[in-house]
């Protein structure tokens, strides 16, 4: 599972209609310090993440198991807002 | 799956309803791989080394519950003997 802050969001009309009423973001990878990473993805939110907040995504079919989101074509969701992460120096 | 060292851990306060009480650990592939988020089911702590299951198998480790994760640590390494 990665970390990520939420950088935007997307918006799309036609769409499959399992994705209808779900928030899909913009998540810029970030390491544990907070700091930006290469590479973004698109996460399906389900725990009502806020811009810039830093998120838990879970990609690949586990994303499926994430709350409101069995049997949707999703391979990232958005699974936890993290408070605080503790490294060892 | 693939070996990693435990370096940390993250805490979430709001996240998935399947995901309450279990702990979720900063894991630094050995061997090159950046870090990852990884769930704990056997009581790992920062150092140690442990074997991370990855891929859809990784919710196996939670038999019987839909627990959406793609990196679980199953186990804690004592030894690694490499032939070379």
């Amino acid at each position: 599972m990665l970390l990520a802050r939420i950088a935007g969001t997307v918006v799309a009309t036609r769409k499959d209609p399992r994705l209808e009423g779900k928030k899909l973001l913009i998540c810029q990878l970030v390491n544990p310090r907070g700091e930006d990473e290469k590479g973004y993805v698109i996460a399906v939110d389900t725990v009502d993440a806020g811009h810039r907040e830093k998120v838990l995504i879970v990609q690949g079919s586990s994303a499926r198991m994430a709350s409101g989101c069995k049997d949707t074509p999703v391979d990232a969701a958005i699974v936890g807002i993290v408070d605080q992460v503790e490294q060892e120096a | 799956m693939y070996l990693g060292k435990v370096v940390g851990n993250v805490v979430c306060t709001i996240k998935d309803e399947a995901l309450v009480g279990i702990r979720l650990m900063l894991v630094e592939r050995l061997y090159g791989g950046g870090t990852v988020v990884a769930l704990d089911t056997v009581g790992s702590g920062p150092g140690e080394t442990v074997y991370v299951c990855r891929g859809k198998e990784a919710s196996f480790a939670f038999k019987g519950r839909e627990v959406p994760t793609e990196a679980t640590i199953v186990a804690i390494v004592d030894e690694v003997q490499r032939m070379s």
